[in-house]
C-alpha cells in the first residue's frame, strides 16, 4: 500500500496499462508535455513518446471520434476530457456511434475506449465547468460509467476501464483530485467493473455513494457521533451497479438513502430507489430518501456553490430527520423546507 | 446601470477614450491578478491584458445595439462594451454587485444592455450563437450586426467551420473576430494548427479574410468597422484575425514558462497602450505628463472599484434557485 493522491494514483494506472499493453494511447488537450490541466497525466510524454501520449487540438469531436476508430481498429485509447463539459461537443461520437459498435456488427467489432472527464462542482469554476452530467451517459445502452471516489478506486477502476472491451467513461471528480489515499498497485489493485465497496458497516440505514458523495457520507456518519450507524457503501460503477450489494444491505437496514452530486430530477438516485422499492416493499420501515443538489445551474458564489453541494451537515441532518420521523423530510430548496 | 454602461461606450468616441479605456483594463486585469493571489478568486480567471486594443477597438467599431459574443476571456471586452470595474470585479469577486449578481464568476460576463451576451466558456460556443443573432437581424431586418471573440484555439474546433460556412452561405451581418495571441492554453499555435494565418480559413468559405495589427486599436477599430458597415449592407460575414498576445499565463497563476525566452519582450514592445499613447503625444493631442495622469487617475478609481466590490454582500441562498427557466 501507497499513499498517494488521486491524481497521481491515475498517472500510476495509465503508466500500468502504457506499460503491459502496447495498444494503450493517450490522447488530449495538453496532456502531453504540460502533462494535463490537472496533472493526470504528468510525466507520461517522457516515458513513453509523443507517438502514444499526444496534445491534441481543441477539436473534442475529432480526436474522441478518432478514438472510436482507432478503438475499432485494435488500440486502446483513453482519452481525456479536461472538462466533462467538453464531452458536449462530442458527445454523438461516444452515445452514438462507439456505444452502438458491438450492437451493429453484432459482437463483431468493439470499441475499447476510455473517456476520463474531471467532473463536478465545488471548486468554483461556474456553472460551464462545474457540472457532474452523469446523467449524460448513464442511461445510453452500450457506454459503462464508473466513477472514483479516491485515490484507490481512481486507480483501480481506471485499469478496468482501459481493459474493459467496450466504451467506458470514467467520472473523476475534481475536488479529489488532491487527497490522498492508500491506494494497492498492481494486478490486485485492479477494481473489477460493476461491484461496490462497503465502506462502513452499520445498522440504522444503507446510504448509497458515488464519487465524491463518499466522503461526503462519511463524514455525516461522524457527524451523528453514534446516533445512528450507517452502511456506506460506494458503488464505484453506475452502469453496470451492483443491485446485489445494495439490496444486501438494505435488507438489513430497512432504510435506504441515496446521496449524489446531481440535480434531484433525473438523479442516478431514482433508479436505486425504484428498484429497492420494487424488490423490498413491505421490508422498508421508511420510505427512500435522495440527498441531491437542487434543479438549477452550478453557482459561482462561494456560499451558494456550498449550499449547493449535499454536505456531510445537510446528510447528518436528513438521515436523522429520516430516523427520527419515519417521513422523508422535504429537499432544502422547497418553499415549505427554506430556513 | 444603462445609463452609466451607455455614458462609457459613448466615452470610446472621444480622443482620449480609447486610451483610457485600454489604461482601465490593464488596471483592473492587474488587480484581479492580486485579488485572485490573496484568494478572492475562485476557480479560474483568464486575463486578456496584451489584448486591450482589441476588446476596445470591437467595442468602438460596434453600435449599442449590435450583439457581441466572446469567450472566458473576456474581462476587457466587457469593460470595453461599457460595464464598469465594480460590476465587473464584483462578479469576478461573487458579490451582488457582480454584472451576474455573483452567480456567473469570471468566465461568465453579461451586460444584454450593450450588447454582451452571456460570455462563453466552451471554446467554440459563441460563434454559432452570434450567427443566430445575424439570422435574426436578417428576418428582422433590425440593422442590427453581430461580432464573435474567440480565440485563435478555437479555429479547429467544429462550431468555427460550421458558422463561417452557414453566414457564407446565408450571407449573414456577422464579423468574426479571432484574437490569435498565439497559444490555446500551454500549446503553441505551431503545434496545433497547419497555417500561420487564420485568416486564410476565409478563403475556404469564400468570404473576406484580414490579418489585423491587434495591438494597435486604431487598426482595429477601422477593421471591425469596415467589416460591419458591409454586413448592414448585406455584403456577409468577414473574418479579421487581430494579431496578439496575452502578457499573463492562459488561467489562474500559469508563469507561462512553454513561451520561448524573449518573446514577452518582444511583443511588449509592441504594447497597445503604449502605441496609443504615441499616437495621441505626435499628434498633438496630449502630452507624455497628462497620460500618466490620466493613467493614475484610473489606477486609483479601479482601487476603489474593487474595494467597493470586495465590501458588498455575496448573494443570499435563495438567488441560485430563480431565473432557471426564462
Ligand atoms: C470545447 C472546449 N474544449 C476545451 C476547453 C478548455 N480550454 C479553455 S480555454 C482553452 C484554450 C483556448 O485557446 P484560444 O481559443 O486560443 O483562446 P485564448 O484562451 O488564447 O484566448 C481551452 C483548451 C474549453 N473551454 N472548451
Ligand atoms: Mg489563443
Amino acid at each position: 500500500m501507497t499513499k498517494v493522491r488521486m491524481r497521481q494514483a491515475v498517472i500510476q494506472a495509465l503508466a500500468d496499462e502504457l506499460e503491459s499493453d502496447p495498444s494503450v494511447i493517450l490522447l488530449g488537450e495538453d496532456i502531453a508535455a504540460a502533462g494535463g490541466a490537472f496533472k493526470a497525466t504528468e510525466g507520461l510524454l517522457d516515458r513513453f513518446g509523443p507517438v502514444r501520449v499526444r496534445d491534441t487540438p481543441i477539436s473534442e469531436m475529432g480526436f474522441l471520434g478518432a478514438a472510436v476508430g482507432a478503438a475499432m481498429a485494435g488500440l486502446r485509447p483513453v482519452v481525456e476530457m479536461m472538462f466533462v463539459e467538453f464531452t458536449g461537443v462530442a458527445l454523438d461520437q461516444l452515445v452514438t456511434e462507439a456505444a452502438k459498435v458491438s450492437y451493429l456488427s453484432r459482437g463483431e467489432l468493439t470499441a475499447p475506449l476510455t473517456v476520463r472527464a474531471s467532473a463536478g462542482a465545488g471548486l468554483g469554476f461556474g456553472c460551464q465547468h462545474s457540472q457532474f452530467l452523469d446523467h449524460w451517459f448513464r442511461a445510453t445502452p452500450g457506454l459503462k460509467l464508473a466513477v472514483p471516489s479516491g485515490a484507490r478506486t481512481a486507480y483501480g477502476l481506471l485499469r478496468a476501464a482501459i481493459r474493459d472491451p467496450g466504451p467506458v467513461v470514467v467520472l473523476e471528480p475534481r475536488v479529489l483530485y488532491g487527497d490522498r489515499e492508500d491506494v494497492e498497485f498492481g494486478e490486485a489493485g485492479i477494481l473489477p467493473l460493476g461491484r461496490a465497496h462497503r465502506v462502513s458497516s452499520g445498522d440504522d440505514v444503507t446510504l448509497v455513494a458515488l464519487g465524491a458523495t463518499v466522503p461526503t457520507a462519511v463524514a455525516a456518519q461522524q457527524l451523528a457521533a453514534g446516533a445512528w450507524t450507517a452502511d456506506i457503501i460506494d458503488l464505484q460503477t453506475l452502469v453496470p451497479w451492483d443491485r446485489q450489494s445494495v439490496l444486501g444491505s438494505v435488507r438489513h437496514t430497512g432504510r435506504l438513502v441515496v446521496v449524489e452530486e446531481s440535480p434531484y430530477s433525473g438523479g442516478w438516485g431514482s433508479e436505486i430507489c425504484d428498484y429497492i422499492a420494487g424488490e423490498l416493499f413491505g421490508e422498508l420501515t421508511a420510505p427512500a430518501l435522495r440527498v441531491t443538489t437542487p434543479d438549477t445551474p452550478v453557482p459561482y458564489s462561494q456560499p451558494l456553490e456550498e449550499r449547493f453541494v449535499p454536505s456531510p451537515e445537510l446528510v447528518a441532518d436528513q438521515v436523522g430527520q429520516l430516523l427520527a420521523t419515519g417521513r422523508r423530510p422535504a429537499p432544502w430548496w422547497e418553499a415549505s423546507a427554506q430556513r | 446601470m444603462t445609463g452609466e454602461r451607455r455614458e462609457r461606450r459613448a466615452q470610446l468616441a472621444t480622443p482620449l477614450g480609447p486610451f483610457e479605456r485600454m489604461a482601465e483594463i490593464r488596471a483592473v486585469e492587474e488587480h484581479i491578478q492580486l485579488l485572485f493571489n490573496e484568494g478572492h478568486v475562485r476557480g479560474s480567471t483568464h486575463l486578456s491584458n496584451g489584448q486591450e486594443a482589441v476588446a476596445v477597438g470591437v467595442a468602438a467599431a460596434a453600435r449599442l445595439t449590435d450583439v457581441v459574443t466572446c469567450t472566458y476571456r473576456g474581462h476587457g471586452q466587457a469593460l470595453a462594451l461599457g460595464l464598469t470595474a465594480k460590476e465587473v470585479i464584483g462578479e469576478i469577486v461573487g458579490r451582488t454587485v457582480g454584472c451576474a449578481g455573483g452567480l456567473g464568476g469570471s468566465m461568465h460576463l453579461v451586460g444584454p444592455d450593450v450588447g454582451l451576451w452571456p460570455t462563453f466558456a466552451i471554446v467554440g460556443a459563441g460563434l454559432p450563437v452570434a450567427v443566430g443573432a445575424a439570422l435574426a437581424s436578417q428576418v428582422n431586418r433590425s440593422g442590427r450586426a453581430a461580432i464573435a471573440v474567440f480565440g485563435d484555439g478555437a479555429a479547429n474546433i467544429g462550431a468555427f467551420h460550421e458558422s463561417l460556412n452557414l453566414a457564407a452561405i446565408w450571407q449573414l451581418p456577422v464579423v468574426f473576430v479571432c484574437e490569435n495571441n498565439l497559444y490555446g492554453e500551454y500549446t503553441r499555435i505551431q503545434l496545433s494548427t497547419p497555417v500561420s494565418d487564420l485568416a486564410d480559413r476565409a478563403a475556404g468559405y469564400a468570404i473576406p479574410g484580414l490579418v489585423v495589427d491587434g495591438q494597435d486599436v486604431a487598426a482595429v477599430t477601422a477593421a471591425v468597422s469596415e467589416a460591419l458597415e458591409r454586413a448592414r449592407a448585406d455584403g456577409g460575414p468577414t473574418l479579421l484575425e487581430m494579431k496578439t498576445y496575452r502578457y499573463s499565463g492562459h488561467s489562474k497563476s500559469d508563469p507561462g514558462s512553454y513561451r520561448p525566452a524573449g518573446e514577452l519582450d518582444q511583443w511588449l514592445r509592441r504594447d497597445p497602450i503604449t502605441i496609443e499613447a504615441g499616437r495621441l503625444i505626435d499628434g498633438g493631442t496630449a502630452t507624455a505628463e497628462q497620460l500618466a495622469a490620466v493613467s493614475s487617475r484610473i489606477a486609483a478609481e479601479v482601487r476603489r472599484a474593487a474595494a467597493d466590490a470586495l465590501a458588498a454582500p455575496q448573494p443570499a441562498v435563495a438567488e441560485m434557485l430563480i431565473h432557471v427557466h426564462g
